[in-house]
């Protein structure tokens, strides 16, 4: 009975990990696959062809994406962490008036729907001038991750003791020497998880890129595989989109599974707390 | 005491420097282009002259044409079909996808909360889904649901679940199928990660006391776990439903001008861009900013969800 039981659960086992893991292998299948191999369903690779990672990386525009994405979603990451650790110092360790509901404003801009600023974002966007510049991106891409930054340095800060903060006050040390002196050594795990979250989400974000840019050559990566298309609805190039999917989606399945524990930590952090 | 008190306001001061940038930041990166998007829903702007809007109050909205001769038509998003059907799709969509989202949730978060050899590698595997971009996503199971060379269809013909190949995002009758299958791959693992934290927030001895007392394994997930879960449960769902709620990328790439599947971010996007009528898709993005907003306070109200923590 035990026994029937542990192979159920392990059968369970399996079933997830395959569902969950499938897709994404048989994208890697795919995208070494070239001219009619393509065609035939294959379970395991049979051949190993480049092809279409050449393709994509020395024809079209697909490396000058990439490079664009990297930048918009660093700078987003520094932005937003340089706003939200000095905010977050503010929210978790003073008390002052008005706190909570602060708190509670911030949060809810992180459940605004992105069409809703999209339209008046849009004109702000043109008449700024950053239309089709990755400026536009950095800037708009500021609505979904500093709700969620602020909120989650908020909690990690609130966490750690007083006494910490008191010899540095009993010193006479100005509250941004406490912010960068005592409390950013202690904060890098923190920023580690919330930087990553935030890059994760400015690297994935289609809606915007695709509205703020009209010019292939400063479209991010999600945009142009997107519009990645063949001469005809026929042609549609399978290999190049599976190629340049897995090129845009390997970098962030490593950086997932090394800091695996620092993610899920700031994803229920962001989630259970707020 | 004099001091103390120095201290306090000095702090306070700084708090809010602090705090002045990044509330600059939010309040022009949202709360003023939320308002101009509710302004131009109240005007008859144009793509190529935002400039040049005029305030036209309701019309875009709802509108009744007298035609002189005793009849009449209403104009306006609440009399138009294609709106109404977007709700109705992203609806289905939010409650389908959310529903199964938590049930599987929950089981994987059960799976994981277990102790069994290789626990480790199984939580990375869930992250796999979610970390990859949705656009990549819809476009493996785009590939992966070809009605040619599609390996869905492969799978199933060759099990005999299906007689013929089906066009799985083609066809009016499955792509709403399609989408909510991505979804659910591509979310259940968020779910699944917020529901197992608090799964491990439960003390481990009301577990051992029910096991001691011998009550059956499944009388203790409804009258243990369940409540017990039920605080995270409720803010993994609000999060899922609003996700749900403005989904656009999914269905833009997986089933691009589809009717079945139009939801109503699509719907605003498509007459914000690309059918050049500015203020009626901003009214559309305003109806759906109400929308989401009332179901947020209707269900927080209701769960009284507790966003701090219990703090």
């Amino acid at each position: 009975m035990k026994l029937i039981k542990n192979l159920l659960f392990y059968v369970l086992v399996l079933v997830i990990a395959v569902i969950a893991i499938f897709p994404f292998y048989y994208a890697i299948v795919t995208s070494f696959k070239s001219g009619t191999a393509l065609f035939e369903v294959d379970y395991w690779p049979k051949v190993i062809s480049l092809a279409n990672y050449i393709s994509v990386l020395t024809t079209g525009n697909f490396p000058r994406n990439f490079l664009n994405s990297v930048i918009v979603s660093t700078a987003v990451v520094a932005i937003s962490l340089l706003l939200a650790i000095t905010a977050a110092f503010a929210l978790a360790r003073v008390r002052f008036r008005g706190r909570s509901l602060l708190l509670l404003t911030i949060l809810s801009v992180s459940m605004f729907p992105q069409i809703a600023v999209l339209a008046g974002l849009f004109e702000m966007i043109r008449g700024m001038g950053i239309y089709n510049s990755l400026l536009s991106l950095v800037f708009s891409y500021m609505i979904f991750t500093l709700p969620f930054t602020v909120w989650v340095l908020t909690t990690f800060m609130r966490d750690l003791p007083i006494e910490i903060e008191e010899a540095a006050i009993v010193d006479g040390a100005k509250p941004w020497t406490i912010v960068t002196k005592v409390f950013m050594p202690l904060m890098w795990p923190a920023l580690v998880t919330t930087g990553l979250l935030a890059f994760i989400a400015a690297w994935n974000e289609f809606l915007f890129a695709l509205t703020f840019i009209s010019n292939d050559v400063q479209r991010t990566v999600p945009v142009a595989i997107a519009l990645i298309s063949g001469a005809s609805e026929f042609e549609v190039p399978w290999g190049n989109i599976m190629a340049a999917s897995v090129i845009v989606t390997v970098p962030l399945v490593v950086l997932v599974l090394i800091f695996q524990r620092k993610i899920i930590s700031g994803l229920t952090a962001g989630g259970v707390k707020g | 005491m004099k001091r103390e008190s120095q201290l306090s306001r000095q702090r306070k001061r700084a708090a809010w420097l602090f705090l002045t940038p990044m509330l600059a930041v939010l309040a022009a990166v949202a709360l003023w282009p939320l308002l101009k998007t509710i302004y131009f829903g109240f005007t008859d702007a144009s793509l190529d002259d935002l400039a040049g809007a005029r305030w036209i109050g309701f019309r875009n909205f709802l509108e009744y044409v007298d035609y002189g001769d005793g009849t009449g038509e209403y104009y306006g998003l609440l009399a138009d079909p294609t709106w109404w059907n977007a709700v109705r799709n992203t609806l289905f969509f939010t409650v389908v996808s959310v529903v199964f989202e938590t049930i599987l949730g929950m089981i994987v978060a059960l799976v994981l909360n277990a102790n069994f050899r290789g626990r480790g590698f199984m939580r990375a595997a869930i992250l796999i889904p979610w970390a990859i971009p949705t656009i990549v996503s819809a476009k493996m199971w785009a590939w992966m649901m070809h009605d040619q060379f599609g390996i869905l269809n492969d799978i199933g013909l060759s099990l005999g679940l299906i007689s013929t190949p089906i066009a799985w995002t083609a066809s009016a009758d499955t792509a709403m199928a399609a989408v909510i299958i991505v979804d659910i791959w591509k979310t259940t693992p968020f779910m699944a990660l917020l529901i197992l934290a608090g799964l491990q927030m439960i003390p481990g001895d009301i577990y051992e006391a029910a096991r001691i007392d011998g009550v059956n394994p499944i009388k203790v997930f409804w009258r243990v776990t369940l409540p017990l879960v039920r605080p995270a449960l409720m803010v993994a769902v609000i999060f899922r439903g609003l996700d749900s709620m403005r989904i656009f990328d999914l269905i833009y790439v997986l089933t691009p001008n589809n009717a079945q599947t139009t939801s109503m971010s699509v719907y605003a996007r498509q007459n914000l861009f690309e059918f050049d009528k500015f203020a009626y898709g901003s009214a559309a993005s305003t109806l759906l900013f109400l929308t989401i907003a009332i179901i947020t306070i209707l269900y927080i109200w209701a769960g009284r969800v507790s966003f701090d923590g219990g703090r």
